[in-house]
């Protein structure tokens, strides 16, 4: 079979992809890659569609070796990569050939690393996506011993890179106001812009809590309200004050107010901050926000043309000559300029 | 008692969507209304909406609002409601009634005593309430496929226990707040486990993946635990001994 034999396999490592959009009425979230971006990034990368699965990996990646020639990409957190021993780059493209062991280490910055194959990982489709989603029992950790089956590539180029944009290690986060923002006191929100919030430890797929000094966010008027729609991005605020983030797997309903949304486009740089990193949230306007997810949305399309050939190493020159750098079916839009 | 009038608010979700709520309380009208106004939107086909949901009281739509303006569609979604009294309106043709049996009290549903006193009801009494009320799917949530069905009489009006019950099995029928959920799966919760069915709500890899759409009927047969654990011992397809009819 086609595909990576997971020699050893992190406590965290799971299948996503872009997620199951259209199940809200019936009660499940879309879920998919906590950093989105990354995925994008890892298509571009290969020359492939996003929609194909990767492999997420939270806090430390695995060993794995593949069974036919293959490419691989590594983008998100950054963690350390090496094939058969000699280091390799993260946020780029390499060769994986049969035979070769790809090892991805600890995370050095960032939480979420991303680790893609050109033809995507295959798996049965469940409701249309091959998301892993543990909470509501789709799909399952992937575990030591198994093989996970790549689709056929379609794709020969490897040894290109794409700078990343900037997410791994928080910062300011834009939001917008959302359905119960003006049920909390002016002078509450305004505390909330100038809290510098902990990214805590205890976050997972479906929420981060965010730690701060001082007096809690909760607002009498906001307190008692009918469970209403969530969407990822929301902020809701507990019962004693504390601000959630929904993330991924975050369900699709729930009565505690919402404070504000993170705008889409901004959700990678919550994802990824590690436990302890400092962040801030900012209020854009709704058209504000909407200009700027658009935007973002143009740059996620335009990921393809900015992937540039990596400069590599020349101890690792020896297996340059197997692999074919790059193609001209997948540079059309790329700089003649760019190459070295 | 009425209900103060409550005017229908249209409000964004993030970038994610709008919101249209019915209510500010969760009651049987605000639910709905947000029900058919639901489906009279999505009669209509618009290419901007993505997929649309509804909850205890509100209809939303999902829509890229960086892609869509959200003014534009505040305002068309509007028109719409001025169309109608959408707290009158009926529900949409075409939702089913299911039938699912399940076993009241006894240790499959250990709480059904204590329930049926926070109401003010016998054992009998609370248990005949239960079967006889033709509760409807209000929202689907928490959980997927899981239905959180209303609307009981007012005596069961009853809060949410104290502390949690650290596990309550799928299939698991709990009521609070004169609701019933029906558990997907295993949950912690300060509802009182008043039945047990081995109804499946969820079923990835069926052809039906979620049984029931909010607007949906259900009543509840009661059986004996022995019966409940013959229809356990045949329930591959995890109907859990169902009926399902369509409703003209």
């Amino acid at each position: 079979m086609r595909g990576l034999v997971v020699i050893k396999a992190g406590p965290a490592i799971a299948l996503q992809d872009l997620g199951r959009p259209g199940y809200l009425a019936m009660g499940l979230t879309r879920g998919g890659a906590a950093d989105v971006r990354a995925v994008y990034e890892g298509a571009a990368l290969l020359s492939q569609d996003p929609h194909l699965a990767v492999v997420e990996m939270a806090g430390t990646g695995g060993t794995f070796d593949a069974t036919e020639n293959l490419r691989v990409a590594l983008t998100g957190a950054v963690m350390t990569a090496q094939v058969d021993g000699s280091a390799v780059a993260w946020n780029a493209s390499h060769a994986l050939p049969k035979g070769a062991r790809l090892t991805v280490g600890p995370t050095r910055s960032g939480t979420y690393g991303y680790l893609h194959v050109g033809g995507g990982f295959q798996a049965d489709p469940v409701l249309g996506a091959r998301a892993t989603h543990l909470s509501c029992g789709l799909g399952a950790l992937i575990k030591t011993g198994e093989t996970l089956p790549v689709g056929t590539d379609k794709g020969k180029t490897v040894g290109m890179t794409l700078g990343p944009e900037p997410r791994l290690d928080g910062g300011t986060v834009r939001i917008v106001p959302s359905m119960q923002t003006s049920d909390f006191d002016e002078e509450i929100r305004r505390r909330f812009e100038e809290t510098e919030f902990r990214r805590d430890p205890r976050a997972n797929r479906q929420g981060i809590r965010m730690d701060s000094e001082g007096e809690g966010f909760s607002n009498p008027k906001a307190l008692s309200i009918v469970s209403e729609v969530i969407v990822p991005g929301d902020i809701q605020i507990t019962g004693d004050g504390t601000p959630f983030v929904l993330m991924a797997e975050c369900q699709t309903t729930g009565g505690y107010p919402r404070i504000g949304t993170v705008l889409p486009c901004d959700m990678p740089r919550v994802a990824q901050a590690p436990a302890g990193a400092a962040l801030r949230f900012a209020y854009v306007t709704l058209q504000e926000g909407a200009a700027i997810e658009a935007r973002a949305n143009a740059e996620l399309r335009a990921l393809p043309g900015l992937v540039t050939p990596l400069v590599r190493d020349p101890a690792m020159m020896q297996d340059l000559l197997s692999y074919q750098l790059v193609s001209g079916a997948v540079s059309a839009t790329h700089s003649p300029l760019d190459e070295g | 008692m009425q209900d103060a009038p409550f005017l229908p608010r249209i409000r964004s979700v993030g970038l994610n969507g709008l919101l249209v709520t019915f209510g500010d309380k969760a009651t049987d009208a605000a639910n709905r209304a947000a029900i058919a106004f639901r489906s009279a939107v999505d009669g209509q086909n618009w290419p901007e909406v993505a997929e649309s949901s509804s909850t205890l009281v509100s209809a939303f739509f999902r829509v890229d609002l960086s892609e869509h303006r959200f003014d534009d569609l505040k305002a068309r979604l509007s028109e719409i409601l001025e169309t109608q009294d959408w707290r009158a309106a009926t529900l949409p043709t075409g939702r089913a009634l299911w039938t699912i049996p399940a076993v009241f009290g006894g240790s499959r549903a250990p709480q059904l005593a204590e329930a049926a006193e926070a109401a003010g009801l016998g054992v009998a009494e609370a248990e005949a309430a239960l079967t006889a009320a033709r509760l409807r799917v209000l929202t689907l949530g928490f959980a997927p496929g899981q239905p959180y069905l209303g609307t009981l009489g007012e005596a069961w009006n009853i809060p949410r226990q104290v502390g949690l019950t650290p596990n309550v099995p799928a299939g698991a029928l709990v009521a609070a707040v004169r609701q019933i959920c029906l558990f997907t799966k295993d949950t912690p919760t300060g509802w009182r486990h008043v039945g047990q069915s081995a109804f499946a709500c969820f079923r990835p890899r069926s052809e039906t993946p979620f049984p029931l759409a909010p607007g949906d009927e259900v009543r509840f047969i009661s059986v004996t635990a022995q019966e409940l654990a013959g229809i356990e011992a045949h329930n591959g397809d995890g109907n859990g001994g169902a009926l399902r009819e369509v409703l003209g």
